[in-house]
């Protein structure tokens, strides 16, 4: 076992865990975090995606030792109070989302994408997606709602940007 | 009744936002995998790395030693496991293996259960996995279908044969129309004979959400949480084969992660969990890896297709015959043969053929079993067709567009019955094809392949014409009846008006990613005048929602929604009568419209809200009133729908390297009525995606001893983003006449249709080099090769180019015409 | 999913990870950013019994000019190579290679010195490594050597960093002003390099002075594509006429699901001319 003090969402943990244990698995099964999936064994599908101090990784390729000391943000901390994140909003806008599964991931890198790329492309979105699998969608919504959700978050200055870069 | 009511269709049509997005966009989703349950076991399996063995010993001894390891079982420990069921037996004479949950001394296929760890942790019960200790005895496997055939090596020796079952549709036996071998037989002396065989590779669902399920055995109910699209089918079959009673299983499915087909399935890993809760008395999770998935979930597709086209010499279609040999792998998984079957009523399709056989052999062979995946049956059959219009058009040298107009049924025809036997209510293939042409830019396009094509360009265009339709509704009891299926086709619908005014629906169609809680709360809207908020959709728990037939096969609208419609009618009635004693007069008075009974000639009206609240209070009713709204139907149809649609695709062909790339993509589809455009083009996007996927990028490929080599994401190359391009969708709009809706369901649609668009695309782009076919998927190599041999070799393709295309197999005939695959 | 448990270790200096690397023996890995590690660890290709994460050591990362050479940390992750102004400006190969790998979250934990240990044949970074001769440094409990890169690649999976060293940093020869492009062939965007070619060209008053050609997957290491290089030397650059046609000399290709050998070389003479087109700025 080993200790580890990492910062989720906003909120410090400190956990005695096994150094085996994937950043994932300590998400969703020792803080809570369900809203992060799992979708594959091999790092390709990006269900899993969250932000390690404000970058965009796989969480099921990271160690949740190698967390220690930094900060984790989940789909469940862009939301504030309970309103929608703006891009999350964007995916209800634009029916980007069908079962859903592929969601969290798909927003977390969506985020990444216009925070390196602010006014993107529909080929560089589509590029910036690429660590990212949907089986219902299409991709085709997807891309819309991020173009859109860009474009607004580069016209608005009330967009809030997202925690963990906002410290 | 005098005054009529109405039901302004204030919510169907509009494109709502949906209900379910709330949650999924903020993680706070139930996921099957999410619940914990006090003291839980976490399981393992042991799984079989050959692909035909038997088991000789299994020693679990070390493995139960090992920490946080509760218990390890064999399929002998595990009395009562109950079996893995085929609902759809093709006939009485069907050869249909037992499929043990967990295998007790035979595996048929490699990822078959041998052994279930139950640990405190998931990662000890993985550890534990690692020390079971399994002697097999490797037996000789059979991995290719027409090698099956010769029952040289046996899957089941128990059964004799490989064969599974033989099932016939003949149009002159069954008095829909001619001999097909008389057309054949005129073709081959005097017209246009086109003769082909095709490749429907194996695919697997990938659905994003791997497969898990959690059973609680403590309490009166055993409770079985699981990812699967037939929660109530499942509790059926767990109850038929365990002997555990029915009314003592609760099935939920919470949020399902995605199914197109491969969550309609009773599992070997569902039936284990359930085994070793009851057995250990406490909950127990299973939740599969990946690569669990992409070798243990059912495969898709997998067959092989011989077919004849009979035609005149200026292109009009006298006779189809096709010859199926479809794999079902190591196992009749539920509806098993009648996946292929399902084909038999689509390979006519849009068209009036006069004369049609249809043949399916079902075979047996070592490898994952088949079953289900999105389209089941008519996408294989519509590609044949399409495929096969696409080069009659190239014999009579006209556009394939041409040959379809030719040959389609004209919208003065409907009703139409088409020579399957199958009557087709409505549709208008001219309307949707003018419109797909005219938003492609067709005859642009055109232009610009001949520019290519005469500058000889390396990149060369090519378009691809997919027309289609396919029968949605699965389906009506009668029918399924008649076909041997094991159940009924109907669906049930409740609603429930609470005393707040708030209605619950409740749909036996379970979702999983369709939207249901939406188009349910729009139809219902609608139908009781009530607002689309107020209404709370409850689906996917058999204690909940006693009966239901589940989510497939474009099913859940067409069938579910007319009982919905049903169940509100009836609660329109007996609210009728509440409403009628409360206002004071006569219920033939009474006209219902928006959710208001008003009394014809007053300015008297109460809501329905305010009767069902009156109705929960029971203070004021008339004599031998019940003081309840909530109505039940069940709703079984007469028969399918029929969407159609045309679908235009334009692919660039790299010859140099064999790359190709989409260039545009139309597709217009008939659905009937839209109850929300937004998520029907969601549907279509994602389906038309997963059919450019089969042809382009995906085959489930084993090696020579059965292990399955494209087993993970790695391997197995599903498109992302940055693969696709925006697909054009559009609507043209014929109304079902079998429902109230005059819905025709869109689940499959796109799926059906794009993977012939596709492929047409491609051979057309190369069709001048006399390059007539390619097999699927159409890897940059096979194209590549393609155009090698095209050029290299005058007679044409060769076979290496086209391993799929047999000499000498069944209905090829290599003297017969100038249309035989090799020599064109 | 999950790993076989081990113990672990997150040294702040290279010498204490040299001594966790000797204590442990041959049953301990060293991680780097995880992102080829982890998955063969979660798969249970592996179980070693210690890992030893250079994620605390400074010293490893970053990216800096000395004299007419970069050198880049091996623990220098592929986000900041691409995003590096001077690796843009005196090594852009690589950069466009590094762009080529995997997705953002991979490269956003993927390290240069983990991608060359590791030594994929279908890995991007060895091709643009090989063409712009850099040296790769090494230490271990006998100090520190330096091996130019023609030499770290050893065999499928091999290169010369043994057990019980690290590789340290890539020394990178400046090749500012040069024009290159790497060229990766693949069937859909996630996948690695079926074949891929790195291609960086020396032109001086329209002439090719001086061109490097770097291959991946053509055989069990990155390979160069010599005989290209010196077909290619001193021809005009607007008339390279077929040399590029020499691509698969010496090459001895996998065959797999996307490809078999023949196909292979045949891309790499289609891929190596289209990459030096393009470096040309055609
Ligand atoms: C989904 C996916 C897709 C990918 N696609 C591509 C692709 O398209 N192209 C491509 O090139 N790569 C691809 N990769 C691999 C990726 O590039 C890896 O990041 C890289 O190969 C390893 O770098 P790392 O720092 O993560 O190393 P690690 O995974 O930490 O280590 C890899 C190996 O190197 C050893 N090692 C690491 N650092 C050192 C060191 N400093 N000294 C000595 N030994 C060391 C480790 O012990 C281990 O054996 C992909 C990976 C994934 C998961
Ligand atoms: S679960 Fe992490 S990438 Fe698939
Ligand atoms: S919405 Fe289902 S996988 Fe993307």
């Amino acid at each position: 076992m080993t200790r580890v003090h990492v910062t989720v969402d906003g909120v410090q943990y400190s956990d005695d865990i096994e150094p085996r244990m994937l950043l994932v698995h300590y998400l969703r099964e020792v803080v809570g975090k369900v809203g992060t999936v799992i979708g594959c064994d091999t790092s390709n599908c990006g269900a899993c995606t969250v932000h390690l101090d404000g970058a965009s990784v796989k969480s099921c390729n990271v160690l949740a030792v190698q967390a220690d000391g930094h900060e984790v943000t989940t789909i469940e901390g862009i939301a504030v109070d309970g309103e929608l994140h703006p891009m999350q909003q964007a995916f209800h806008e634009h029916h980007a989302l069908q079962c859903g599964y592929c969601t969290p991931g798909m927003i977390m890198q969506a985020l990444d994408l216009v925070r390196e790329n602010p006014t993107p492309s529909e080929e560089e979105i589509r590029l910036g997606l690429e660590g990212n699998l949907c089986r219902c969608t299409g991709y085709q919504n997807i891309v819309k709602a991020v173009a859109a959700c860009a474009s607004t978050m580069e016209t608005s200055t009330t967009a809030r940007p997202e925690r963990s870069a906002a410290r | 009744m005098t005054a009529v009511d109405d039901h302004p269709a204030l919510e169907i049509g509009k494109a709502r936002r949906r209900k379910e997005d709330q949650r999924l966009l903020t993680g706070r989703t139930r996921w099957t995998d999410n619940i914990q349950l006090p003291g839980m076991l976490h399981l393992a399996m042991v799984r079989s790395p050959f692909a035909h063995a038997r088991i000789t010993s299994v020693d679990t001894s070390v493995a139960t030693q090992a920490p946080g390891v509760i218990g390890v079982f064999t399929g002998s420990d595990l009395d009562g496991q109950g079996l893995i069921a085929n609902a759809w037996p093709l006939n009485e004479e069907q050869k249909t293996p037992d499929h043990l949950p967990v295998a007790v001394d035979h595996v048929a296929c490699a990822g078959e259960i041998v052994a279930v760890v139950a640990a405190r942790s998931a990662a000890a019960a993985r550890d534990a996995a690692e020390l079971v200790d399994v002697d097999y005895e490797e037996l000789p496997a059979v991995l290719d279908a027409r090698e099956a055939l010769t029952d040289a090596v046996l899957v089941h020796p128990e059964l004799g044969t490989n064969r599974s079952a033989f099932w016939q549709l003949d149009s002159a036996e069954a008095g829909t129309g001619g001999d097909v071998e008389a057309a054949i037989t005129t073709a081959r002396a005097e017209g246009i004979l086109i003769e082909r065989e095709y490749r429907q590779q194996r695919l697997v669902p990938a659905f994003m959400e791997p497969r898990s399920t959690v059973v609680d055995p403590t309490g009166e109910q055993i409770v079985m949480w699981t990812a699967t699209q037939i929660p109530h089918i499942l509790r059926f079959l767990i109850a038929a084969t365990t002997g555990i009673s029915e009314a003592k299983v609760r099935v939920i499915a919470p949020d399902v992660g995605g199914g197109f087909g491969g969550k309609l399935q009773t599992t070997p890993e569902e039936f284990a969990t359930l085994a070793v809760a009851r057995r250990t008395g406490r909950p127990c999770k299973y939740t599969e890896t990946r690569s669990e998935t992409m070798v243990s979930c059912h495969h898709g597709r997998d067959q092989w297709q011989t077919l004849t086209l009979a035609a005149t010499k200026d292109g009009t279609v006298t006779g189809l015959k096709v010859d199926l040999l479809a794999d079902l792998g190591a196992y009749v998984a539920i509806l098993g043969g009648g996946v292929p079957v399902l084909g038999a009523w689509m390979f006519n399709a849009i068209y009036k053929f006069p004369a049609y056989q249809f043949n399916c052999q079902t075979v047996l062979t070592n490898k994952t079993w088949v079953d289900a995946y999105r389209g089941a049956g008519r996408p294989e059959a519509t590609y044949a067709i399409e495929r096969l219009m696409d080069e009659l058009a190239a014999e009579v040298g006209v556009d394939p567009l041409v040959i379809r107009e030719k040959n389609w049924i004209t919208h003065e025809e409907f009703p139409f019955t088409s020579v399957a036997g199958m009557t087709y209510d409505s549709g208008n293939y001219e309307a949707a094809t003018a419109r797909a042409r005219e938003l492609f830019g067709y005859d642009e396009l055109r232009a610009e392949q001949r520019r290519r094509r005469e500058g000889g360009d390396t990149v060369q265009l090519g378009i691809g014409v997919s027309t289609f339709t396919e029968m949605c509704g699965l389906a009506p009891s009668r029918i399924l009846g008649a076909l041997n299926y094991g159940a009924g086709g109907w669906e049930h619908a409740s609603i429930r008006m609470l005393a707040t005014g708030k209605v619950e629906v409740l749909s036996g169609a379970t979702p999983h990613g369709q939207g249901h809680e939406t188009a349910w709360s729009q139809i219902v809207a609608d139908r009781l005048g009530v607002a689309f908020e107020d209404i709370e959709v409850l689906q996917g728990d058999t204690q909940i929602v006693s009966r239901g037939l589940d989510t497939y096969g474009s099913r859940s609208l067409v069938i579910g929604g007319e009982a919905l419609v049903k169940a509100a009618d009836r609660v329109i009635e007996k609210a009728r009568h509440v409403a009628a004693h409360l206002l004071e007069a006569s219920a033939d008075d009474l006209r219902f419209s928006a959710g208001q009974f008003t009394v014809a000639g007053t300015d008297k009206g109460i809501s329905i809200g305010d009767v069902a609240n009156a109705a929960w209070r029971g203070h004021n009713l008339f004599d031998g009133a019940e003081p309840s709204l909530d109505s039940d139907a069940t709703f079984d149809a007469d028969t399918f729908s029929f969407p159609h649609g045309t679908h235009l695709c334009a692919m660039e062909v790299d010859t140099e390297t064999g790359a190709t790339r989409m260039r545009k993509y139309v597709a217009v589809d008939d659905i009937g009525t839209i109850i929300n455009p937004l998520i029907v083009e969601g549907q279509e996007h994602g389906g038309i995606l997963q059919g450019v996927a089969q042809a382009l990028w995906e085959e489930a490929e084993f090696d020579d001893s059965g292990t399955l080599v494209t087993g993970s994401f790695v391997d197995y190359t599903l498109p992302t983003a940055a693969d696709t391009i925006n697909f054009v969708t559009d609507n043209t709009v014929t109304p079902a006449t079998t429902n109230t809706l005059g819905t025709k369901g869109v689940g499959e649609a796109g799926c059906i249709a794009s993977t012939p668009a596709v492929v047409n695309a491609v051979v057309d782009a190369l069709r001048h080099l006399g390059i007539n076919d390619i097999q699927m998927p159409l890897t940059p190599q096979r194209v590549w090769k393609a155009v090698q041999s095209a050029g290299t070799d005058p007679g044409g393709p060769s076979q290496e180019a086209q391993p799929h295309f047999a000499e000498g197999a069944l209905n090829q005939d290599p003297s017969a015409g100038a249309t035989d695959g090799a020599a064109q | 999913m999950i790993p076989a448990a081990f113990d672990y270790l997150a040294p702040t200096s290279v010498e204490e990870a040299l001594a966790a690397l000797a204590e442990g023996g041959e049953d301990t890995k060293v991680l780097g950013g995880g992102q080829s590690l982890l998955p063969i660890l979660r798969m249970r290709l592996n179980a070693p019994e210690r890992v030893v994460d250079l994620r605390r050591i400074d010293e490893l990362r970053g990216i800096r000019e000395e004299g007419d050479h970069l050198v880049i940390g091996a623990m220098t992750r592929y986000s900041d190579i691409v995003t590096s102004p001077v690796v843009r400006l005196h090594a852009a190969l690589l950069a466009q290679a590094v762009e080529e790998v995997a997705d953002p979250q991979i490269r956003h934990r993927g390290t240069i010195g983990g991608a060359l240990v590791h030594a994929d044949p279908a890995g991007d970074v060895g091709a643009p490594v090989l063409a712009l001769e850099a040296d790769l440094v090494i230490r271990g409990p006998g100090g520190e050597h330096t091996v130019p890169s023609n030499e770290f690649f050893v065999d499928l999976f091999e290169t010369a960093v043994g057990e019980g060293e690290l590789l340290t940093a890539v020394r990178i020869p400046k090749h500012t002003g040069w024009v290159s492009h790497y060229e990766k062939f693949v069937r859909v965007k996630h996948q690695w390099s079926i074949v891929a070619v790195a291609v960086a060209l020396q032109v001086e008053a329209g002439t090719i002075a001086a061109a490097r050609v770097g291959l991946t997957n053509m055989g069990s290491t990155p390979l160069r594509a010599r005989a290209v290089e010196t077909a290619l030397q001193g021809r005009p650059a607007s008339d390279v006429g077929d040399a590029c046609e020499r691509a698969a000399e010496g090459t001895n290709p996998p065959s797999d699901l996307n490809g078999d050998a023949d196909y292979r070389r045949h891309l790499a003479r289609v891929l190596t001319r289209r990459a030096v087109t393009t470096a040309l700025g055609d």
